[in-house]
């Protein structure tokens, strides 16, 4: 078929390429968490003492709480001393250029495809390259900085832009707000900071690389993007990790703020682990992200391919607070083997004319299990707020399961809300006809999946699009039959 | 001879549907096969195709020469063989023109030939949809969701343009057209007579040869080809019926 899909079967033939671990010395900390880790992190984070401040009341509320178990995910209890809760490359330089980058390093990305050099040069997409929990490169922070946006590690933020960190850390999401995002709050290792100034079009698309590669470490990410008045931005965030036969936690919490006018789009492409083929060994990833719409006509929208990790619970979503204001939300998520995906959004209207749009396509093959759990909330004020949702789910197989759980709350009776869902099965009668016009079975599956997911890759930057569409065929090989 | 059945039985869920059949096709001829329905017809069309689920117990099926029991539906597309469907499948968000351009690159790299780019592909595509009588506007459409049916036969007959089988099996295209886009559809079937591409007409009804002229006509029953002949054996057929042939009561 396409050069695409020629691609796709020589990586199908290689396995989970990604499924290497890298040969670096890494500095961990022994398993457990109390005090004195968190105290340790905050010390090799070089942090401000609000900052300890804030991990220690963080770890004081979450010992109060248990573990979350409304949703329809199944997983062995984990034990949380069990855990690495810090790993930094041991040789850790203050970087000016790639030159300085650990040339080990610099041959993992190059395996992942990534390699930064070439994205400097050719596509014009600011990398900070995440390995591990610390930030080892970061790259076009000078064009940034022209523009007056801040692009940055947190700990780095915390470091040379305090007052605005703590102005806004844990602003949208508290941290009280559920069990993984106390823990986050209490032992966050690195993440990224945004700033864009008022009036700001934020001159390229950003991105990270995340990247997990100690055994044993759980890795808490903490991204925060603030986007004054008027501003825009876009933020890609794309995932590998490699193989392992231990259960890895991934706990992340992502905080977005949109303020008068301004507009931030945010993209994922997860492709962790998921796990071997009787599912033991993949990620689990329990994220909490959330987007606060403050000022009025602000807009944050949700992208997110979804194709890896042995469990996936997050919930991307949107306050949506200012007058005007508008709320995204596209997913596309891809359970087989004996994957698991609870994931949806919560979309809390408070302002007037606020506005929110829910697409999900859910697909299910092999053992797949898959929920989409979405809130809609209309609050007394919300004066003609409208939201429209369509979720549809496609089952490949006939031991996949797709559920669909909406919430809908509505207290003001202006507001509009629709909801629709549909359920459909890749047929046999679909298959047969492409291959009766020459394409594989492979070929065929790709073709009627990427048709299905057309309207959320419609919303990726492009290269990212590309990507999630390899994702896509990867995921499904050997789905059918 | 292009395609050579001999004694073909086949079942389907331990039903003996085809019961012996043996049909001979030449290069550049035009075949219908008709019958009542229930006799075999589409099952012909779909063993013929590489479909699954039918299990072919006896006999050969030779294309020019090389027998196509074993090979999979895509290995038979690009040797040449094309089904039109009765009842076109609908595939929602696949680009009807991506469809077509994947479909013929498929193909052509199957035969070692090279694969055409977007500008060459675009212009043969027009080029096509002009033999077919086809809104361009069909081509931006996910392929056949939302379509009429006559919109769906005739994107089937343009598929078939475009990928210009050397065997096109055409299972009941005539089924549910009204009298223009019969004859819309059969134009495009007589443009693409060649001398060296046979077609199969697989049809109930003697009204599409009206229109698409064969030089054979066979009439199936009971899993056996039972009588062949001229167009004039359709004829006969229209005013006597099925029951005329099979021994059964069966009215055409």
């Amino acid at each position: 078929m396409s050069s695409t899909t020629k691609q796709v079967d020589a990586l199908v033939e290689r396995g989970y390429e990604h499924g290497f671990v890298t040969d670096i010395e890494t500095d961990v900390i022994a398993p457990g968490l109390d005090e004195d880790v968190i105290r340790f992190i905050s010390q090799r984070k070089q942090e401000p003492e609000w900052v300890l401040e804030y991990r220690l009341k963080a770890f004081r509320h979450w010992l109060g709480m248990t573990p979350p178990e409304w949703s329809s995910v199944h997983h062995p209890q984990i034990d949380f001393q069990t855990i690495s809760y810090f790993a930094a490359p041991k040789k850790k330089p203050v970087l000016e250029s790639l030159d300085q980058v650990d040339p080990e390093l610099l041959r993992t990305y190059e395996k992942l495809g990534i390699p930064l050099e070439e994205q400097k040069a050719l596509s014009g997409v600011a990398v900070d390259a995440v390995f591990d929990s610390v930030s080892v490169a970061t790259t076009f922070r000078k064009n940034l900085a022209d523009a007056g946006v801040i692009f940055c590690s947190i700990s780095e933020a915390a470091r040379e832009h305090p007052a605005l960190l703590r102005e806004y850390l844990g602003s949208v999401v508290p941290h009280t707000d559920n069990f993984y995002a106390a823990l986050n709050a209490a032992v966050f290792t690195d993440g990224t900071f945004v700033y864009i100034p008022k009036g700001v079009r934020c001159p390229m698309e950003l991105s990270t690389y995340f990247r997990i590669n100690a055994q044993n470490t759980g890795q808490f990410e903490r991204t925060l993007i603030v986007a004054e008045e008027g501003s825009h931005v876009s933020y890609l965030e794309g995932c590998t990790a490699p193989q392992r036969d231990e259960n890895q936690l991934h706990a992340a919490v992502v905080e977005l703020v949109a303020m008068q006018d301004a507009q931030i789009k945010y993209s994922t492409v997860q492709n962790w682990y998921p796990g071997d083929a009787q599912g033991k060994g993949g990620i689990y990833n329990f994220v909490t992200k959330r987007g606060d719409c403050r000022g009025a006509r602000s807009k944050i929208s949700w992208t997110q391919v979804e194709t890896g990790s042995a469990i996936t619970w997050k919930y991307p979503s949107c306050l949506l607070r200012g007058d005007d204001s508008v709320g995204e939300f596209y997913s596309v998520a891809v359970t087989k083997g004996h994957q698991q995906a609870d994931t949806g959004t919560k979309m809390i209207h408070l302002g007037r004319n606020t506005r929110s749009t829910i697409v999900s396509k859910g697909i299910s093959a092999g053992d797949g299990q898959q929920a989409y759990r979405g809130l809609v909330r209309m609050a007394q004020r919300a004066e003609n707020a409208r939201n429209h949702t369509q979720c549809d789910s496609l089952l490949i197989g006939d031991r996949c399961a797709a559920h669909t759980f909406p919430y809908i709350e509505v207290k003001n009776p202006t507001a509009k809300v629709e909801h629709e869902a549909t359920t459909s099965k890749i047929g046999d009668d679909q298959l047969f006809y492409c291959r009766s016009r020459g394409l594989s079975e492979e070929d065929a599956v790709s073709l009627i999946v990427n048709g299905f997911c057309k309207e959320i890759f419609n919303e990726l930057p492009m290269e990212f699009a590309v990507e999630a569409q390899k994702l896509l065929a990867i995921s499904l090989e050997g789905a059918v039959g | 001879m292009m395609l050579s059945i001999k004694n073909l039985k086949a079942e389907v869920e331990g039903k003996e549907i085809l019961k012996g059949l043996d049909l001979q096709v030449g290069a550049g001829e035009v075949h219908a096969i008709m019958g009542p329905n229930g006799s075999g017809k589409s099952t012909l069309a779909h063993i013929l195709a590489g479909r699954d689920g039918y299990a072919v117990t006896a006999g050969e099926v030779l294309f020019n020469g090389e027998s196509l029991i074993e090979l999979a539906p895509e290995e038979r597309a690009s040797r040449g063989i094309f089904l039109a469907f009765q009842y076109p499948v609908e595939l929602p968000g696949v680009n009807n023109t991506h469809f077509l351009k994947e479909a013929l690159n498929a193909q052509r790299k199957a035969r070692g030939e090279p694969e055409l780019d977007s500008v060459a592909f675009l212009k043969l595509i027009r080029e096509k949809l002009a033999m077919v009588s086809m809104q361009p506007e069909l081509l931006k459409r996910p392929v056949n969701a939302g379509f009429s049916g006559g919109e769906k036969k005739r994107n089937e007959i343009l598929q078939m343009a475009l990928l210009e089988p050397k065997l096109a099996i055409l299972d009941e295209t005539d089924s549910g057209l009204d009298i223009d886009a019969l004859k819309t559809v059969s134009d495009g079937v007589n443009a693409l007579r060649s001398p060296d591409r046979s077609v199969i007409l697989v049809t109930h009804y003697q009204r599409l040869l009206d229109y698409i002229q064969p030089d054979f006509v066979h009439v199936l029953a009971g899993g056996k080809i039972v009588r062949s002949g001229d167009k004039g054996l359709a004829k006969e057929l229209e005013a006597k019926g099925y029951g005329w042939l099979s021994g059964q009561d069966e009215a055409a």
